[in-house]
């Protein structure tokens, strides 16, 4: 497993591994915020958090198919399946990497980008906190529609309309959480939903994406 | 160890291609499937390595014991050839890879990145995953397409290695590898008339 989580972080850095590019996105996301809306510090202080959210949301996003798709076309998912790791394992390995290159990176990107947006210095700790616990859950549900649309031609579109709902609650948590903590008050029941959230998914996606799997993989 | 396989029928996108499949292969034998375009070999296999749920009928010993190649060699192409095979080696838990590249002539080749080498190349690092799954069944299918004379060589001298360690091999090929292998043509396992599952197997039929 540990080999497997190895190979996929080498895979993410390498030559077209697409390491840098959910990042990059991000960044440029929440750079171009400010200058479509103005500079206005009121309104930018109040939408920051949903900005914030909404962009690692997409950025997340933009590398799913990738965790499971190339490992289909150049048959490894075939040999994966024979290895002796179990499905659920692989499942679970494929979501940490991906969190690992996306979530964990876009959440220290975010503390840089949060004075561009004039985020409250005392909203910092719960931005950082907020995505760590919240993105988890992006990789683990992300996982399960690459999962579902792994063996499509072109499924990247279908599989951000799958997912994309689900990441609803996480959004309106993630953004809450943030919110409650610019304006001073308690973040910490959207924070502890949050990270309920990520512990539900973590504990039962893995067996739902490998059981779509093995129906896909037939 | 045996291979036995007993009653298997195989279906593919709902649809019977193969019934009654019954042969048993000895360990230190080879089986050469022969059959048509398109009459179930690659599906027969898929079911051998547990890619694939038969619809009746048994594989004795189960997927654990078997170690399945395919047409897509999956290969990683930024990784170099010595990255893809300790990979294998490593989820396998298998032995250290430099026996499984001298066997396939890629130690010249062991610090490139697999995105420079030529088909031929690429399926002997396929082939040379083999030797790191420490599996005793062979599931191969095609596995000479885009090898040279000399390659083909090499391969045949693998499996004779294998096979003379106790190991057994089944074997999709037109190729003639010189192997002493009982042949068995899957043509007569075709079912008689065309049969259409009702039931629903696809994810996305």
């Amino acid at each position: 497993m540990i080999a497997l989580l190895l190979r996929d972080l080498r895979l993410a850095v390498r030559a077209g591994g697409g390491f840098g590019l959910a990042i990059a996105f991000f960044l440029i996301v929440v750079t171009l915020v400010p200058l479509g809306v103005g500079p206005a510090s009121g309104l930018l202080e109040e939408i920051a958090p949903g900005i914030l959210w909404i962009a690692a949301l997409l950025a997340s996003l933009l590398s799913l198919d990738r965790i499971f798709a190339l490992d289909f076309d150049d048959g490894s998912l075939d040999l994966l399946a024979t290895a002796p790791l179990p499905l659920e394992g692989l499942v679970a390995i494929k979501a940490l990497a991906h969190w690992i290159t996306t979530g964990l990176a876009l959440s220290l990107a975010a503390l840089l980008l949060a004075p561009l947006l004039a985020l409250p210095a005392s909203a910092y700790l719960w931005l950082l906190l907020s995505l760590l616990l919240g993105t988890p859950a992006l990789s683990m549900i992300g996982a399960f529609g690459a999962a579902l649309t792994v063996g499509l031609r072109r499924g990247g579109l279908l599989l951000s309309l799958l997912v994309l709902p689900f990441y609803v609650p996480v959004l309106i948590l993630g953004a809450e959480t943030v919110r409650r903590g610019a304006q001073g008050l308690d973040p910490t029941t959207p924070l502890l939903l949050l990270a309920a959230l990520s512990c539900g998914t973590i504990a039962l996606l893995p067996f739902a994406s490998a059981a779509v799997l093995r129906i896909n993989l037939r | 160890m045996d291979l036995k396989v007993s009653d298997l029928s195989v279906a593919r996108g709902g649809r019977t291609l193969l019934e009654t499949v019954g042969f048993r292969v000895a360990a230190g034998r080879a089986l050469a499937l022969r059959g048509p375009n398109g009459i179930g070999k690659t599906s027969l296999l898929r079911v051998l390595a547990g890619l694939q749920p038969p619809r009746t009928g048994r594989v004795d010993p189960g997927p654990d014991a078997i170690a399945y190649a395919a047409h897509a060699d999956g290969i990683k192409p930024s990784l170099t050839v010595a990255e893809n095979l300790r990979f294998w080696a490593r989820v396998f838990g298998g032995p250290d890879i430099s026996t499984a590249l001298e066997a396939y002539a890629l130690a010249p080749l062991a610090s490139r990145p697999a995105a420079y080498l030529s088909a031929g190349q690429k399926r002997r690092l396929g082939l040379a995953r083999l030797l790191v799954t420490n599996r005793p069944v062979w599931v191969l299918d095609e596995p000479t397409v885009s090898l040279d004379r000399d390659a083909v060589a090499l391969f045949a001298e693998s499996v004779r290695q294998h096979l003379s360690q106790g190991g057994l091999a089944v074997i999709a090929t037109h190729v003639d590898l010189g192997l002493d292998a009982e042949t068995l043509d899957i043509t007569p396992f075709r079912p008689a008339r065309p049969r259409i599952d009702p039931g629903f197997d696809e994810a996305f039929a």
